[in-house]
């Protein structure tokens, strides 16, 4: 049964709206938990969410430093995809797509995950052939992916500028119809509620500082909120892995922290109703339900841990946007932001136990880590769970990089601003 | 982000590219260590704060620089050839020696 509905928003308002329950409670941390989570984004409430669901353990704690959702979770521009070339990856984020597409009903929670489609334009005849052949990657694997001509691209979306007196024109497309997009506050609030409701403790304001140790097994942490011990600690904490992992004396990793910027313009009537990317450059839009482009492009390109990027990659995506769009060059920006991404050696993800005992890890998610949240915390979960891998997250494992078992998609090298 | 190149002066971002982590110790070219190899290729300090990296001016005079940039604020403290002094003084002060 639903328990947010019209006649239940009708009721609150005449009733001052005095009467809404909080999603989750507000508890103080125990003195000991069988698993403690570091991180209350997206990846870390899921994990928590899949713990006490599929592996019945609930005596969890998951401890976020700021409030939550404040990080990448509520930052991304919200696409869902799995549209990947090599096969550890397409079947990890198919297994997501699987997840996002039960998850509102599993949550009972409006997701909004909406899939309106994803679509990645060629503007050579070469590229073209690339996407060809990640199509037929994805399809071999089982994931819905089909070829579009020019003519198919301007009915699908009237305003992109498909003529040959375009800048680059477009050649054709890749489109997964089962993309789409989800609200991503939403995707945080449902799993926070999940897990509360299963027992789990959310611990907002509530910042680690260091890690209880035995020798090398980690057996807790040290927090703003005083020591909490644990059987197992999870670390998942995106773009801080660097500074939580030095905390717990690893000095190096393959990650480099990057911030991203995003934009959203002032609201439009239905403008773009799927999700298209530019094929010669780096940016990708869609249109939110509130009327906003919702849009980015890359990574600003040097080590940041700062949450806001600078001027030129915003004239490189509004350049890239006019590119596709020249309808476009009057509507105003309302607001553009920046999340810090960890970006990894090759542009894949870590899943794994380690590396210390008593401690599990969660990072490398570059600037794709919404699409994979609920992939993301299955696969911890039950790796926290059982001590060992899903075959989901089997590949992705810290130790890859020096055993030369990299999973690149790009072939980009170990270069991480460039994945 | 401006970064002071000491050829040309205070300049935008927009013209110099960045190179990475100038932390990284490169091993000896003949070097069969892989596991020094493999440190240089994937493992990365990333810390919160003054960063050591190699930038180039490739928009402008094309040298290379190692560059400390505070990574939470973006602030720049200092700017450096990467091999050593280049400049016409610090030559003409070697030149000198006998």
């Amino acid at each position: 049964m639903a328990e947010y509905s019209a006649l239940s928003l009708l009721a609150n308002a005449l009733k001052g709206n005095k009467d809404w329950k909080p999603a989750w409670r507000k508890p103080d941390p125990k003195a000991s938990y069988d698993v403690v989570i570091i991180g209350g984004g997206g990846h870390g409430l899921a994990t928590a969410y899949y713990l006490a669901k599929d592996h019945g353990i609930t005596n969890v704690a998951v401890l976020e430093k700021g409030w939550l959702g404040s990080g990448n979770v509520g930052r991304n521009t919200t696409a869902v995809r799995s549209n990947y070339l090599l096969p550890a990856n397409t079947r990890f984020y198919e297994h997501s797509m699987k997840l996002w597409e039960n998850l509102s009903h599993e949550l009972n929670y409006n997701v909004m995950f909406s899939q309106r489609g994803c679509l990645n334009l060629a503007h050579t005849p070469a590229q073209f052939d690339d996407y060809a052949r990640r199509g037929n990657a994805m399809r071999h694997l089982g994931v819905d992916a089909e070829l579009m001509t020019p003519v198919e691209i301007k009915r699908l979306i009237p305003a992109l500028d498909i003529s040959n007196d375009a800048r680059f024109p477009v050649v054709g497309g890749l489109m997964q119809r089962r993309a789409g997009t989800a609200r991503h506050d939403a995707v945080a609030w449902g799993y926070a509620r999940g897990a509360d409701r299963r027992g789990v403790d959310i611990i907002e304001n509530c910042e680690v500082t260091g890690f209880l140790r035995d020798g090398d097994r980690v057996t807790g942490v040290t927090t703003s909120r005083g020591d909490i011990r644990a059987k197992k600690v999870a670390v998942a904490v995106a773009g801080s892995t660097g500074r939580v992992m030095q905390l717990a004396g690893i000095e190096t990793m393959p990650i480099e922290s990057h911030v991203l910027q995003a934009f959203v313009t002032e609201s439009l009537k239905p403008f773009i109703d799927t999700v298209v990317t530019f094929g010669m450059g780096h940016f990708y839009m869609s249109q939110s339900d509130k009327g906003g482009l919702v849009y980015g492009g890359d990574i600003d390109g040097y080590n940041s841990y700062a949450q806001r990027g600078n001027l030129p990659i915003v004239d490189e995506v509004m350049s890239e946007m006019l590119a596709l769009f020249p309808g476009l060059a009057r509507v105003r920006m309302l607001r553009s932001w920046g999340g810090v991404c960890d970006m990894s050696m090759d542009g894949s993800p870590i899943i794994t136990m380690g590396p210390l005992p008593g401690m599990y890890l969660n990072c490398g998610w570059c600037y794709g880590g919404f699409k994979a949240t609920p992939a993301s915390g299955w696969c911890f979960a039950w790796t926290i769970a059982k001590d060992q891998p899903h075959d989901f997250n089997a590949p992705f494992t810290l130790d890859r990089f020096h055993r030369g078992l990299v999973i690149d998609d790009k072939g980009q090298g170990a270069n991480p601003r460039l994945h | 982000m401006l970064i002071t190149c000491p050829y040309c002066g205070p300049r935008d971002v927009i013209e110099f590219t960045y190179q990475g982590d100038g932390n990284r110790e490169r091993p000896d070219p003949a070097s069969q260590n892989f596991e020094a190899w493999n440190a240089y290729v994937y493992d990365r300090l990333n810390p919160a704060g003054d960063h050591n990296e190699i930038w180039q001016h490739s928009g402008g005079c094309r040298v290379h620089l190692r560059v400390v940039r505070n990574t939470l604020t973006h602030e720049i403290s200092n700017v450096a050839f990467v091999r050593g002094d280049h400049s016409s003084a610090a030559r003409r002060k070697a030149e000198d020696k006998p």
